[in-house]
Parts: C-alpha cells; sequence; structure tokens
C-alpha cells in the first residue's frame, strides 16, 4: 500500500488535474478520477467538528464525503488512516508567496545628494503619489513557486492570501492554494482584498516622510477617491482603481499597537472597518483595540530571548522588551480572551520550520486549540470570502487537507502528508517500517547484538559489545531497503550490507571489509531498553506567572490605574497666578479633579492631606513647544505646505519622557510639528496623563493650532546646492508663499460657499480654518525681518498670529508685536547654535514682556523640559522679571497662548487641578517636584518613584533570571541591544520615517 | 533681592558699558595695584567657607585670604578696597571639555573649527585655532568661568587640549596651561541605529580597538629608538603620555568601556581621565584604585535609557563624591558653558553639597587639569582668579556676577548680548 501511494502520487504530480484545459497536451492523456477514502481517522471537518474513526472520501480534488459511514466507492484508493488525524489545511492570510521580488528591505534608498523627489516616477496616467498603487494587482503577477510552497505546505498550510508588500496602498491580494501546479489551477480567487501600510516600500518619492503625512496621504486619498468618482475631466489608473478596491475587505499592516489605533481612527472617518496585520503587542492596549471593531491578523514571531548574562550588556535591554519577550506569547490567547476576532500567520517568522512549535507555544499559553484551529481555517477562508471552497472539509469545497500523527498542537506531532487540490506532498511516510528494538544480527554467520533506539528518523543503532562498549552502526531505510554500515571492534574496516525490510525481518547481502560478497540477516528479538534521556539536574521548572501588564507597557507604567482623590494640601507657599498673588501658608482643597477652595485653615472630610509646610504649590507647568510622544517623525516637511498632516494623529503614549516631564511638574504640552517647511502641520496639546491611550491624553476642547516656521531651516539652509530644490530658498520667497498660500486658500473657500463641485483639499482646508480663525498659528521664528513679514501677510488677509516660537529677536520688535497682539514663547538663554541666532539674547524674555507681549518659555527639547521652572528663573536673572511674572511664563501665559487659561495656568477656584508641590522655591534649581497632579489624579510622587524604580529592578532581576534559564535550557537567543530607545526629536530632524 | 540693585550691579546700565565696540570688551590690563575684597561669603573653592572675609591680591597673585578682624599678613593700605558685603566671592569656574572659542555659530562650517578629518589626530592642536575675539566667551565669562579647557573633537584621538584664561589679546596671551591633554575617544561596543532607534553592535568595534593597539604599541616601539631618522609627528605628539607630562582624557560613558579604558591606561602607565563618565559611579572602586579622575557630562541631561532612574544624571555627582572618586562636573558644548555653574546646582538638589559643587568647578577641575598649583581655590600664592556674585552662584536666582579678576585683572563682565539688550532699551525708551 505504501509503495502504491508514493507511485500514484508521483504519477499525479506530474500531470494536470483538470479534464479539459487551454494548454495543449504533449503526448497521450492521463486522465484519473482521482478518488481517495481516507479511514479509520479522526478527523476535524471543521474546526468545531471532530469525528472519531471517521472517513474522508475526496474525488477530482474536491471534499466528495467525510463521516463516520461513508459508503466507499469501488473506484476509491483506501488509506486506513488509523490512529491519525485529518485536518483542513491552515490558510495564512499575509504572504506574498509568489509574488515578484521587490528590492532588498532596509536599505536606505535615499540619497540625500539628490534632488526631491517630488512627484511620481511612475509613467502613464498613475496618481501622483509613488507609494499608492491600488492598480497593483497580485493575480496578474502570481507565479507558482514551489520551493517557497514547500516550506508553509510543511507546515500545514493549503492556501495563502498573497499580495505584494510595497507601498501604503499595495492594490490587491490573491487567494491561491499551494499546490505544485499552473497558476490557472492554483488560484482560488483573483481578488481578495485590498492591502495598506504606513510604509512607502520600493517609492522614492519624499512625500510623506513622516508617519502622520502618511495618514494624511490616505486621508486625502479617501477625498480624492470620492472626488475622481463624482468628475469626467480626469482620467487616472489609480483612483478608480482605488475606488474599486474599497469594496473588498481592507488589510493594514501596522508597526505596533497604537499604529492599529491611529488607522482605525482614519478608517472611523471613512466608514472603513480595517483588519490589521498586527505586531503581536496588540495584548498591550486591549480594550483600546477591541473597540475598533477589526479583525487581526497576529504573527507568532515571538521575540527570542535576550543575552543578558552580562549584567552591563542587560543594561541595554529594557524593561519593556523583556516584558514583552515574555508576554508575546500570550498574545494570541489575550486576544481570544477579549473576544477580539483574529487569525494567525506565519508572516514574520525567520524561518518556515517555526510556525508549528510557535504555534504550539501560543496553545501551550492559554490560546484553546479550537480557536486557533478556527484561526487558522474557518476563519481567513471566511475573510477571504471563500467559505465555499476553502477552511473545512465539507462536500464540495477544495480537498486541502493534512494527515497529522496525533493532535496537530502536541508537541510530538507530525504531518505526514499535506493534500492540497487533491493531490498529497508528503513529508513523512505513513507506513515508516517500526525499527526499533533489539535484533540478532547474523553477518557471514557471525551474530552481532544490535540495538535500535530512537523514534522515527531519530533511531539510533548500535552493536552491543559489552556494557560499556557500543558500536554506531549507520543506517538508511527507504521504499523497503535498507542499507547497514559498521566496523566491528578490533577491525579497520567497514562492514556494508544492503536489503530488504519484511516487518521486522531484514535480509540480503553485502561486502565485508575485505570486499567479498557476504549473506546477512537481522531478526527481531525484543524491545530495546529505552533511549537513555539526558539527566536534567536542574528542578523542574514550574511554570511561573508571567509578570503584569503595566499602562503604558514601558518602565514606571502603572498596573493600577491612578485615581483622582480629594486632596488638601495644608499650609504651602501658592503661586496662585491670579490676583492674590503668592500666599504664604495657604491651603488648596482639591476635589473632583478641580480647584475647589484656596484659603487657610480649610477643612474637608475624606480628603487625603498633604503637608505643604516649608514646600510651594504651583500650577503645572505647560510647554509650549514640545516634541515628546510623538511617533516615527515630527517633520512632514516634504513639501512647503504640510498643512494638512496632524500631531495629533501620531500621539505615542509609550514615551517615557511623559514620565520624566511629571518628575519636573510638566503637566500639559503643545507638540508641535518641526521646522522643517514654511507651513508645518497641525499641532496636539495633551496633558501629562501618563499610562493613558493617546486619544485620551489630548486636552479635551483646545482649539486647533499650526505649526509655521521662517529662516534659515525653511530655507533648507543645511542642504547644499543640489538637495535645495524645493521653494522657497530665501526669506523673500518665504514671504510670497504665504502670499500665494493664503490667496489659494481664500479661493478655494469661495468655490467652497460657492455650492459648486469642489475636491475638497486638506491642505487648503487649513488654510481656510486659519482664515475663519478657526485654526491658530505658533509660528517658529528669529530674526526680526521674518518676524515682521509674517504679522503684515497675516494683517493683509485679516487674521493674526497667534505666537511667535523661538522668536529671539523679539527683542527687536516687541513694539510691533505687541501692536499685532501676537505672543512670543522663548527659550531663556540659547544662542550661537545657527547664525539666525547670533543676535538672540536671553534678556528677550524680559524686554517683550515689558513691551506687553505676552511671554512664554518654552523647552522644543525633552531634557530641559523637565526643568522649565529653572528657565523662568533665568528670565529673573537676565532682565530682572519679577518672580511672581516669570513663573508665568511656564504656567499661565502659554497657557493663555494656547487659550486654555479657562481651565489651568493659575491657582483658582473650579479651574484644573493641575498643580505641583515643589521641595523650594519654584525658580530655584534646588526645586524639586514632589508631587504632579493632573485632573487632580496624582501622576507622579517622589516617593512613589522610589518604590517604582525597587519594583523595576525586581522585575528586570525576574525577567534576567528567566532568560538566562532559557539560555541554558538550550533556547535561541538574539544578543543584547537597545531597541524602542526612546527617540528624542527636535525642531529640525527631518529623517525619513516611511521608508522600509 | 532688590531687582534695580541687580541690574545696576550688573554693570548693565552703567555709562562706561554703553560704548560697547562692536569688536568686544577690550582685554583688561594688567593689575597695577592691589585689590582686596572685603566683607563677602567666601567660598574657597577647598570645601572651606569664610564669612566676612578678607581677600587680597596684588600682581596677579592672590595675597591674603582670611576672615574680618583677623590681622592680614599684607599692607592693606597700599590696596584699594572693594566692597563687597553681603556677596559671595568664588575662584573663577573652570569650563573642562569644551569648544568654546573654536566654534563660533554651530551651524556654520566657517566658523567651526573643532573636528579635524582623520582617526588619529594626536598632534592636532586647539590652542592655535582658539579665537579670543569670540564673542561667545565673554557672555560665558560674565558668569564666572574665567578659564576653559578647549578640546577638539572628532576622530579616534582627536588632538591635543589647552587650558586658557578667558580674557586675552591672541592665543599666545591665553595660553595657561598648554598642550596639557590629549583626547581620544573610546571605541564603543554598541551605537546607536538612527534609522531603527535603537543600540545595536558596532561592527567596526574590533577594527578601531585593533587600530589603537596598533598605534599606541609602534608609538611606544618608536619612542625606544635612539635616534629617529623619520619623524612622525603623530608619535611624537603621544610621547608626553609615556614620558607623563600630558594627560590622557578619554571620552566614554559606558562601564564596560570605563574598565577597559582603565586597563589600557594602566597597560602604559599613562595618567588617565574619564571624560563623559555616565557609568562612572558604576565602576568607581576600579577608578579609585587607579587614581582614574573624571570629568562628568551635563548634569543636566536625560536619563540613558527608558528604566534608567529618572534623576540617575542628576545623582551622578554625589554618587562619585560618596565613593572618593576625584571629578569635577562639565557641560556640553561652547555657549552653553554659561550654565555650567547649574550643573553642579542641580546636583545639590539631589544630595551634592554645595561647598562640594564648589569643589567639582574648580579646584577639583583644577586638579584634573593640572593646574591645581595656581588656581582652583582661594590660598595665598595662587593666581587671582576669582570672581564676585550678589549670591549663590549655584542658583540662578541668585547668580548675579559683579565682578571678575583674571590673574589680578579686572575683567571687564560685558558681553555682546549685554550691549544688544541696552541697544534696544534705547528703541523703547519714550
Amino acid at each position: 500500500m505504501r509503495k502504491a501511494l508514493s507511485t500514484v502520487a508521483l504519477a499525479i504530480l506530474a500531470l494536470s488535474a483538470i479534464a479539459q484545459q487551454t494548454f495543449p497536451q504533449n503526448g497521450v492523456y492521463d486522465e484519473r478520477d482521482k478518488c481517495y477514502a481516507f479511514t479509520n481517522a479522526t478527523i476535524f471537518v471543521s474546526w468545531n467538528q471532530k469525528l472519531e474513526k471517521a472517513t474522508l472520501l475526496i474525488r477530482d480534488g474536491k471534499v466528495e464525503s467525510v463521516g463516520a459511514s461513508v459508503v466507499l466507492p469501488k473506484d476509491a484508493v483506501v488509506l486506513d488512516l488509523k490512529g491519525k488525524f485529518i485536518y483542513p489545511s491552515f490558510i495564512d492570510l499575509y504572504s506574498s508567496y509568489g509574488m515578484p521580488e521587490m528590492r532588498t528591505e532596509g536599505q536606505q534608498g535615499r540619497n540625500f545628494n539628490q534632488p526631491q523627489q517630488t512627484v511620481t516616477s511612475k509613467d502613464g496616467a498613475y496618481m501622483w503619489n509613488e507609494a499608492l498603487k491600488p492598480e497593483f494587482r497580485a493575480y496578474e503577477v502570481f507565479k507558482a513557486t514551489d520551493a517557497a510552497a514547500k516550506g508553509y505546505r510543511n507546515s500545514g498550510f493549503g492556501a495563502v492570501l498573497s499580495h505584494r508588500m510595497d507601498g501604503i496602498s499595495r492594490g490587491t491580494s490573491t487567494l491561491v492554494t499551494l499546490a505544485n501546479e499552473k497558476e490557472h489551477l492554483t488560484i482560488v480567487k483573483e481578488q481578495v482584498a485590498h492591502h495598506l501600510s504606513f510604509s512607502k516600500g520600493s517609492s522614492r518619492q519624499n512625500y510623506p516622510g513622516s508617519l502622520m503625512g502618511g495618514i494624511a496621504l490616505l486621508r486625502q486619498t479617501y477625498l480624492d477617491g470620492q472626488w475622481h468618482a463624482a468628475q469626467k475631466a480626469e482620467t487616472n489608473i489609480s483612483l478608480s482603481a482605488w475606488n474599486a478596491v474599497q469594496s473588498l475587505p481592507q488589510i493594514f499592516e501596522v508597526g505596533n499597537k497604537l499604529e492599529a489605533l491611529r488607522a482605525a481612527a482614519l478608517g472611523k472617518e471613512f466608514g472603513i472597518t480595517y483588519l490589521f496585520k498586527g505586531d503581536g503587542d496588540e495584548y498591550q492596549r486591549l480594550a483600546e483595540l477591541k473597540a475598533t471593531g477589526s479583525t487581526f491578523i497576529l504573527p507568532l514571531d515571538f521575540p527570542e530571548a535576550y543575552d543578558v548574562e552580562d549584567p552591563f550588556d542587560a543594561q541595554l535591554v529594557n524593561l519593556s522588551q523583556m516584558k514583552h519577550w515574555e508576554l508575546a506569547p500570550y498574545n494570541p490567547a489575550k486576544i481570544a480572551e477579549a473576544g477580539i476576532p483574529f487569525v494567525l500567520t506565519s508572516h514574520g517568522l525567520k524561518k518556515a520550520e517555526e510556525f508549528l512549535p510557535n504555534l504550539r507555544k501560543a496553545v501551550e499559553n492559554g490560546l484553546a486549540k479550537d480557536a486557533a484551529l478556527k484561526a487558522l481555517t474557518a476563519t481567513p477562508a471566511s475573510i477571504a470570502g471563500a467559505s465555499d471552497k476553502l477552511g473545512s472539509l465539507e462536500k464540495g469545497k477544495i480537498a486541502n487537507f493534512i494527515i497529522a500523527s496525533n493532535d496537530i498542537f502536541e508537541k510530538e506531532t507530525k504531518i505526514h502528508h499535506n493534500w492540497v487540490n487533491g493531490k498529497p506532498y508528503i513529508l513523512k511516510d505513513l507506513d515508516a517500517p517500526e525499527l526499533t528494538g533489539n535484533y540478532n544480527l547474523v553477518v557471514d554467520n557471525i551474530p552481532y547484538q544490535l540495538a535500535a533506539k530512537g523514534e522515527g528518523e531519530k533511531v539510533e543503532m548500535t552493536i552491543v559489545v559489552n556494557d560499556s562498549t557500543n558500536v554506531k552502526v549507520k543506517h538508511q531505510v527507504s521504499n523497503g531497503l535498507i542499507t547497514l554500515s559498521f566496523t566491528p571492534k578490533g577491525e579497520k574496516n567497514a562492514i556494508r550490507l544492503s536489503g530488504t525490510v519484511s516487518g521486522r525481518t531484514w535480509s540480503g547481502k553485502g561486502q565485508n571489509g575485505a570486499g567479498q560478497w557476504i549473506d546477512w540477516n537481522a531478526s527481531y528479538t525484543g524491545p530495546a531498553a529505552a533511549k537513555e534521556e539526558k539527566k536534567d539536574d536542574r528542578k523542574p521548572r514550574e511554570k511561573s506567572e508571567p509578570g503584569a501588564l503595566t499602562y503604558p507597557f514601558v518602565a514606571y507604567g502603572w498596573e493600577k490605574k491612578p485615581q483622582p482623590a480629594t486632596y488638601l494640601i495644608r499650609n504651602a507657599t501658592v503661586w496662585t497666578n491670579e490676583k492674590d498673588g503668592i500666599l504664604q501658608g495657604a491651603d488648596v482643597l482639591v476635589q473632583n479633579g478641580k480647584i475647589a477652595q484656596v484659603g487657610k485653615g480649610l477643612k474637608a472630610t475624606g480628603a487625603v492631606e498633604i503637608d505643604g509646610t516649608g514646600k510651594h504649590l504651583t500650577p503645572g507647568i505647560l510647554d509650549e513647544h514640545s516634541h515628546v510622544a510623538v511617533s516615527r517623525g515630527v517633520n512632514e516637511g516634504t513639501q512647503a505646505s504640510s498643512a494638512e498632516v496632524r500631531i495629533g494623529d501620531v500621539i505615542n503614549s509609550e514615551d517615557i519622557n511623559i514620565y520624566r516631564l511629571l518628575s519636573g511638574g510638566v503637566t500639559a504640552a503643545q507638540l508641535l510639528h518641526g521646522s522643517a517647511n514654511p507651513i508645518g502641520g497641525q499641532s496636539a496639546l495633551i496633558k501629562m496623563r501618563w499610562g493613558y491611550a493617546p486619544d485620551a491624553m489630548k486636552f479635551e476642547g483646545a482649539d486647533g493650532f499650526i505649526k509655521f516656521a521662517l529662516g534659515e531651516n525653511v530655507k533648507q539652509s543645511g542642504a547644499n546646492e543640489a538637495t535645495a530644490t524645493r521653494f522657497p530658498q530665501t526669506r523673500m520667497g518665504v514671504e510670497q508663499f504665504y502670499e500665494d498660500y493664503f490667496t489659494r486658500a481664500k479661493e478655494y473657500g469661495a468655490l467652497k460657499r460657492s455650492g459648486k463641485p469642489y475636491r475638497r483639499d486638506l491642505d487648503l482646508e487649513t488654510g481656510l480654518e486659519i482664515l475663519e480663525k478657526k485654526r491658530f498659528i505658533t509660528c517658529h521664528s528669529y530674526v526680526q525681518s521674518e518676524i515682521n513679514m509674517l504679522m503684515k501677510v497675516a494683517e493683509r488677509f485679516g487674521f493674526k498670529i497667534n505666537t511667535f516660537t523661538h522668536i529671539l529677536e523679539g527683542y527687536k520688535v516687541a513694539d510691533i508685536m505687541a501692536k499685532h497682539g501676537v505672543g512670543g514663547s522663548s527659550f531663556s538663554d540659547w544662542w550661537a547654535y545657527k547664525y539666525e541666532v547670533y543676535e538672540a539674547i536671553p534678556y528677550n524674555g524680559a524686554l517683550m514682556h515689558e513691551q506687553g507681549v505676552l511671554v512664554a518659555f518654552n523647552s522644543d527639547d525633552a531634557e530641559m523640559a523637565r526643568r522649565l521652572n529653572q528657565e523662568a528663573g533665568k528670565a529673573v536673572l537676565f532682565g530682572g522679571v519679577p518672580e511672581e511674572e516669570a513663573l508665568k511664563f511656564v504656567t499661565l501665559n502659554p497657557a493663555k497662548l494656547l487659550h486654555v487659561d479657562h481651565r489651568v495656568g493659575s491657582i483658582k477656584v473650579g479651574k484644573d487641578a493641575d498643580i505641583v508641590l515643589w521641595s523650594d522655591h519654584p525658580l530655584s534649581v534646588y526645586a524639586k517636584a514632589e508631587q504632579t497632579f493632573v485632573d487632580g489624579i496624582k501622576f507622579f510622587d517622589r516617593k512613589e518613584d522610589e518604590q517604582l524604580r525597587a519594583a523595576v529592578s525586581a522585575e528586570r532581576s525576574r525577567l534576567v533570571q528567566k532568560m538566562i534559564a532559557a539560555k541554558q535550557g538550550g533556547g535561541p537567543t538574539q544578543a543584547a541591544r537597545g531597541a524602542s530607545q526612546s527617540k528624542e526629536y527636535h525642531c529640525d530632524d527631518v529623517h525619513d520615517e516611511m521608508e522600509d | 533681592m532688590n531687582i534695580k540693585s541687580i541690574l545696576l550691579a550688573a554693570g548693565l546700565l552703567v555709562q562706561t558699558a554703553a560704548v560697547f565696540a562692536q569688536a568686544g570688551p577690550v582685554p583688561a590690563k594688567p593689575q597695577s595695584k592691589g585689590t582686596y575684597l572685603t566683607g563677602a561669603t567666601a567660598h574657597l573653592g577647598n570645601g572651606q567657607v569664610i564669612e566676612n572675609s578678607v581677600i587680597a591680591f596684588d600682581k596677579g597673585k592672590i595675597t591674603f585670604v582670611g576672615a574680618a578682624g583677623q590681622t592680614p599678613s599684607v599692607d592693606l593700605n597700599a590696596y584699594t578696597r572693594v566692597d563687597a558685603a553681603g556677596k559671595h566671592v568664588y575662584p573663577g569656574l573652570i569650563a573642562p571639555n569644551t569648544q568654546l572659542g573654536l566654534v563660533e555659530i554651530e551651524a556654520v562650517r566657517a566658523t567651526r573649527d573643532a573636528s579635524e578629518i582623520g582617526d588619529l589626530n594626536p598632534s592636532i592642536r586647539a590652542l592655535v585655532a582658539y579665537n579670543t575675539d569670540s564673542h561667545v566667551i565673554p557672555t560665558v565669562r560674565s558668569q564666572g568661568i574665567l578659564l576653559a579647557q578647549i578640546v577638539p573633537e572628532g576622530g579616534r584621538i582627536s588632538g591635543q587640549s589647552s587650558v586658557v584664561q578667558l580674557d586675552a589679546w591672541n592665543w599666545e596671551d591665553a595660553a595657561y596651561h598648554t598642550d596639557g591633554g590629549v583626547h581620544m575617544s573610546w571605541p564603543e561596543q554598541f551605537r546607536f541605529n538612527r534609522f531603527t532607534d535603537e543600540l545595536v553592535k558596532n561592527e567596526g568595534y574590533a577594527a578601531a580597538m585593533q587600530e589603537l593597539e596598533d598605534f599606541f604599541k609602534e608609538a611606544q616601539a618608536y619612542h625606544q629608538k635612539a635616534t629617529v631618522e623619520t619623524r612622525n609627528l603623530k608619535f611624537e605628539a603621544a610621547r608626553g603620555l609615556y614620558d607623563g607630562s600630558k594627560r590622557l582624557f578619554i571620552q566614554t560613558n559606558s562601564a564596560k568601556s570605563i574598565q577597559q579604558a582603565v586597563l589600557f591606561a594602566q597597560q602604559y602607565k599613562f595618567k588617565l581621565v574619564i571624560v563623559g563618565g555616565r557609568d562612572a559611579w558604576l565602576v568607581s572602586d576600579l577608578l579609585k584604585a587607579n587614581n582614574v579622575a573624571v570629568i562628568l557630562g551635563s548634569t543636566q541631561s536625560l536619563p540613558a535609557t527608558e528604566d534608567t532612574d529618572v534623576d540617575q544624571p542628576f545623582k551622578a555627582p554625589v554618587l562619585l563624591q560618596k565613593a572618593g572618586v576625584l571629578y569635577c562636573i562639565g557641560h556640553e558644548g561652547f555657549w552653553q558653558q554659561r550654565n555650567l555653574a547649574f550643573q553642579a546646582g542641580q546636583a545639590v538638589g539631589f544630595g551634592l553639597s554645595k561647598e562640594d559643587a564648589i569643589t567639582a568647578l574648580t579646584l577639583n577641575t583644577a586638579k584634573i587639569l593640572g593646574i591645581e598649583n595656581r588656581t582652583g581655590s582661594l590660598e595665598v600664592g595662587k593666581d587671582a582668579n576669582l570672581f564676585v556674585s550678589e549670591g549663590d552662584i549655584l542658583d540662578m536666582r541668585t547668580s548675579v556676577v559683579t565682578h571678575a579678576f583674571i590673574q589680578g585683572r579686572n575683567v571687564d563682565l560685558d558681553n555682546k548680548q549685554k550691549a544688544l539688550y541696552r541697544r534696544f532699551k534705547q528703541r523703547y525708551e519714550k
């Protein structure tokens, strides 16, 4: 039977399966019924239907019937699968199987000495941005490739959804089986889904150069699609395709949990629920991800343990990485537990062979077997719209199934066959001869005791000479033949034997050491002693509970969400920033997140009392100019205006700098786009709600702002002549750029109001918001000429600049600024870092203040941000600003500049309890923020910080020990390295963050 | 403190300053007559404090340090008295490891002279590029920094540093301790990959280590030659390291690299100073046992990793202080040096005593640079490098410098920024 099957299988493999075909036949037609019956097996007809001792009958590549009492047709080839398991083959929805090779990923393709590429380099009526390829159809270029298919088949897959992983819009995917057949026969469904990502792929076009740019590009493209459908003037292959693919499932590859939230928010704007190809960290934000309603394609590429034996090297590895190493295998189980629909993919694994072990690891870590099977069969089939063809073994479906030696989720289980399109691919013979046991081997009448130990492919044979001496025997068994060779004790030359296997008797011919032909045979005498297991002296490791989840998922994150409480701060020096000025020995009551009372001798029941004796209480510091907590780029900057991009789309709640800022008394910050272009992007105002999801950090109801920039960065002073090709390159050009922008915005507004059809342009929509005083400008600026220029442009268009930031020459035109009504948010003492700040002076803040300009001091720097109180102190040192006014430079004044002074910036009854208790005079270098409150919730406490440090240290230590144990247990390790070291952004960071 | 008095004291509105020339303040004339300061709280730089002090100096040298009422050892009648009652007097602060005078505007290539091309540049000398007419120097000087170690950057061995005094006509005048240090950066085993935002193995590490070993072994062999036919300027420049006349300053932060640097210096018996020294506290025993000193980087910096204590950089000085390692406090860059004292002040908030903080800006720095016999503290016989402040120099609330003396010369504390302040004050005068 075994031989018969092998032969048949080979024969079928060489032939086409379908009776009629368009390709000419070279030779004699060989039509067969290909009817097979698999009997006595445990059959998973589907993920939730298991039959014992059942039969599966297939014909012509399709399931004919399945059940406990299937009548076997006479023409069926019958395979008895007693003890074996049959499953529907797995389906992988995330694959690039059969796609043409792409440019090597990871190469930094852009040559910084090349001029910018502003539009697509692709010829034809395609869309302007090369990273969007909705017109690409995977099925048109799909090439069945057996070498790649084999890797999948060996892991149990029978079909994959394949797409070309290139670009932000990647076109459509095609569903194919993994049979070694012509593409005509393996394509199950031509177009299945539209694929998207946040990576430009092979596009060398500069835009988008940031994640927020990528999001903005997609947002605009959704609008452009709508516009394109309604117009007739322009032929655009890409936009037509874009519209066509919208009816398909939308599969979005994201780099982490936050990117999934970002994409989901974008999708929501257009009524789209994406399916996400996740990164395996979804367990870190389950509630928010569940709320997206999305299905997740989960990878199984669990991180390897880090090599942390050297304690100094171990410092490179962050706690978040260590914890992720431990918790990643729980991800599928956690997702399942949360009720989030999911499928599993092998994508991302270094080697295809890791799939089954990692799948079993996920099961070991809590993923139910049926859930796992569903995620590999029924769910992906349903997502692909191919439930009628794949995903179970019901009648009429494609005969894609695997035959396994046992329960597929058990460790030692082997896949014997993987049948695809009704044809077998054999991984391991079903009825390989049983070799294990003791044999009496007689070679040329000389007896030897042969012992065969172990199982399957791992059988080892030895000739037993005595208790302590063995001779190794090399053996090979294949298709009924056996080959043995060994060198008897005391001899030089090997004896080589060849023969046949018949049951448990082997016999044949061979040659002795002298090359003479001899007879031999071996007969079974009984079971072999068990193969000696390697002794494990260590105690059996108990399955330890994994560490707790923290929010955010970095060191110093909290396990229990901090709650608001009623606080009574007693007897402190209170800097009210109100008429009352600085109150000595005053009490402040915080209730329901607000300042409830300010006075002396206050009483409150149930309040947590905080002794403020000798301490100072101030409003929380507000950093008007910050780039912390931003993911993948603060500059779009690839076009003169990127008004369409939004920092609010890319808030990074996991940035450790949020915690560091809290430790410096900062309670809110405006996150700004960088200064690479005259019109940057829209800002986000956040409160330092450590551990909250990005959207929950946003300052509710705050006015919208946008970053503008002037001067050296904008005119690309750092670029060489070859790359500096983007208009404008001078301050003269900058003025005309603005003049043009607002002229167009005005005309756009007129068109919009006219009721005529128009293309919604998010760049100009923003301009219109500015003109209509619904969005406000924070402008990076240095020298007086440009400051004056922008005010005049604004005045011509009937609006005001809200804030000049940096504004180091503000002191030269302070009176003009005051007249215009613009505020100045400056550095206290920075200068000499570029030509345009060579006349910067530390008296700038004082001079502007004296002239009636609303002055703030800002950081633009995560380090300085946590000591802005000291920077305010420098306003006293340089220029003699009164202390009370100086503190306002970093509290009330930025709150006013950001239009949130009705909520924060002073200690006044009814305002948000965003306050800081300082150990010392708040303008002093010696002052430490001891407790920092946001919305009356204590997010930082220096004493609790001590405990957190101890906890971080203890958790690190536990995980280090666990990793060392994993290493010693033979597990793979990776070198210690610091992934996810937090990145510090500044205004002029223009690195392309959208390349692969 | 009354605001008006600060402004007056700072000399911002005094008439003479109104004539600030575009070229900057004029270097002071040599001390022609003895000067003594009375009534100030004197911070000697060695940890001692004298309340209501008398500090006298003549011909550029300190001649008396004592308390009021103590009989002076010199005849103060011949001296000019400066009333410093209620004020504070300090030894001139020394800025170690700075590019002051080597860079005028960071982003303008034409004004940058701190970094030469090439890997091994021991013969490069910072002193000859030191621009005494830099407008940055007076802004730093007016915050009490009177001496600076100017240091070349870049490459593996960057070149030689000198200590300069900050009131000079040209670099020859400025030279205070010439070519005293050879500066190099230790090869790091890990480097930051800006594309992936992670620390990854430095593939060039082995080659860099080999380059160093080759250089120093071959230099040693070269120095043993009886006669040199072909002079190798790089080896010649390194000679001072082997004979102990120069110190080796190795820039490195990680514990492993610091350990390696110590072993390396031990091998050649070099006088070693670690620069940066972020992790020095972790290997303080080794540093102490080998008499290796540390110039710390900016106290006001961010923790190295996510997991690091939020205040680790703030604690770094006190940790070395407690461990008994000789260290001083440095700060990055050039214009930034005006905030040097606040780097020490920041550490005081986290456990360092105020006088230890002063020492880490003065005497310790002098010791590390090899100039402690001439400066770094208020002691008789040392150069009269000192300044007077309205209050505590470590705190921006009070660090208003009113007088400064370099080698007894009464330094003009005006600067370009004060001049611009005055200029635009006038614009707004009604």
